[in-house]
């Protein structure tokens, strides 16, 4: 099978996505010449900088969530793999605005190894950094004999809680501190009806078969944990809201944010129509509280057809009122 | 003590054998892990031959450190900094020694303060523990770096990508090990024990 995308050469397709996106939006960011960072046009001002980034083909995770109150600059590797440290460096300098760097990674090691040796680098520079690795996918166990649970749809929860501090004045340890709490609380899981086609391989990631559906799958085409034949949304949903329940464990009453996720090539009528019937399980049958609640396209996986559903306990309500904050951000 | 001459030869060599023998570290990647091992160290070992060639080094430090900035910014996943790490590391104590033995010692920490893995994980730790032991007692043989390698097949991989596979990673080598296995055998190619 052809792959079939709007594109030039695969090898440029980082490069002209970013001077596309900064071309379109360019009272909100700009690209730093020469590199692959996309950083913010906001003033600085004396705040915490807050620096995201990792494989591109998540988009609008991570340039998407760059300006005032969210990301200070967003670090594309390319297609699915990490950015390589001298550009999460040059990240790192584009947002210092003297207090320190604030670091959120998604849990791959590629990732972890790069930032933390960005982080090395910055550090060599003078410049403070700091940073939370993001472990969200439920799909996966955590144990010290793997690499750890992966960071997925959860992190742009905590893109926007974070912002909305940093905005505030928090300072660098108050923003670690900050961070370690909200991702006690975020858990998420997702579903594929169809695999993702990264521009660099040509082919689909994975099979699955015209009437299969595929739980826990990664935002990477990495394996799910069980795959069924297709069947309807209130089903799904009831799938991945057990799932999540096993996780949280909560209680009636019990305060959430919710994020239904696209995974790239999800209508956002079949989204809508997941959130309702998540929302009824979630709040008519087990009562929750769901205090903020988000759908759309925000960690996607290229062309991949599927959504995930992000809970975060709201621990402290403060947290509401940082995921309503207002920014000026493209993706938001 | 050892000549830049012979490292870059070293060196060479080694660019020389990932290149040749990228789809077989392709293909060990794409068992254990992502299947691009061979390609993101042959684009790095291009990136250091270009750099290595058209530069002149007055001291050890300053070759390593440009060997480990071009792997660290070109080869990207987990091994770019991991082999990165390796050369800044021994950038860091060629200042201070140029016993070969001490150097790749340094290279070996640095590989395990990056990626916090212990001998007998099933990854590059296991082919570097053995060689640095062997170098330290002068006795580094191709038959210590191939033994080495074959013994990371029976591993259960607990770092990295591979550790999601439990059980399923025993049964292939590293692809990690291997491209160090690489890496020691040009070592002995070029030579360097020698001077």
């Amino acid at each position: 099978m052809t792959m079939k995308k709007i594109m030039n050469n695969p090898d440029q397709i980082v490069d002209e996505m970013l001077d596309g996106m900064a071309f379109a939006y360019d009272s909100i960011v700009e690209r730093i010449p020469e590199t692959k960072v996309i950083h913010r046009k906001h003033e600085k001002n004396g705040k915490v900088g807050l620096v995201s980034g990792g494989g591109s083909g998540h988009e609008p995770a991570h340039a998407g969530f760059v300006g005032k109150g969210m990301l200070s600059s967003a670090v594309a590797g390319q297609v699915f793999t990490s950015p390589t440290p001298d550009q999460v460096l040059e990240g790192i300098k584009a947002a210092d605005e003297g207090e320190g760097v604030f670091l959120v990674i998604k849990n791959y090691t590629g990732d972890v190894l790069n930032f933390d040796m960005a982080k090395d680098l910055a550090e060599l520079e003078d410049i403070e950094v700091e940073s939370v690795v993001v472990d969200d996918d439920i799909a996966v166990e955590d144990s010290t004999f793997t690499a750890g649970k992966r960071g997925v749809a959860g992190t742009v929860l905590v893109h926007k809680i974070l912002g909305a501090a940093a905005e505030e004045g928090y300072s660098l340890k108050e923003l670690k501190e900050l961070a370690d709490k909200v991702i006690a609380n975020l858990a998420s899981i997702g579903l594929a009806l169809k695999p993702a086609t990264n521009p660099e391989v040509g082919k689909p990631g994975f099979e699955l078969a015209a009437d299969e559906i595929e739980f826990g799958i990664g935002i990477h085409g990495e394996p799910g944990y069980r795959r069924e034949k297709l069947q309807p949304s209130k089903d799904l949903a009831a799938e991945l809201v057990n799932q999540l329940k096993k996780e949280q464990n909560w209680s009636a009453g019990d305060s959430y944010a919710l994020l239904v996720n696209g995974m790239g090539a999800t209508p956002l009528m079949e989204q809508f129509v997941f959130m309702n019937d998540v929302k009824k399980l979630l709040s008519e049958k087990e009562g929750l509280e769901l205090s903020f609640r988000k759908v759309g396209d925000y960690m996607t996986s290229i062309d991949m057809a599927g959504v995930s559903v992000t809970l975060l306990k709201l621990e402290d309500p403060k947290w509401i009122e940082y995921l309503n904050a207002p920014v000026d951000v493209i993706g938001w | 003590m050892v000549e830049i001459e012979s490292l870059k030869k070293w060196i060479e060599l080694y660019g020389e054998k990932v290149t040749e023998n990228k789809e077989h570290l392709n293909q060990l990647d794409s068992d254990i892990g992502d299947g691009d091992h061979g390609s993101n160290l042959t684009r790095g070992a291009a990136a250091v031959k270009e750099k290595v060639s058209e530069s002149e080094y007055e001291n050890l430090s300053d070759f390593f450190k440009d060997i480990g900035m071009t792997l660290v910014s070109k080869v990207g996943g987990a091994s770019g900094p991991l082999y990165g790490s390796a050369f800044i590391s021994m950038a860091k104590q060629a200042k201070e020694s140029d016993d070969l033995a001490v150097l790749l010692e340094a290279g070996l920490d640095g590989i395990q303060k990056r990626g916090k893995a212990e001998a007998g994980e099933k990854t590059m730790v296991d082919e570097w523990i053995p060689v640095v032991e062997a170098l330290k007692e002068n006795n580094l043989t191709n038959k210590v770096i191939e033994d080495s390698l074959q013994k990371t097949k029976d591993m259960k991989a607990t770092k990295g990508r591979a550790s999601y596979l439990g059980d399923r990673s025993i049964g292939h080598i590293d692809p990690g090990a291997q491209s160090s296995a690489y890496l020691f055998e040009s070592l002995l190619e070029a030579g360097v024990l020698n001077g």
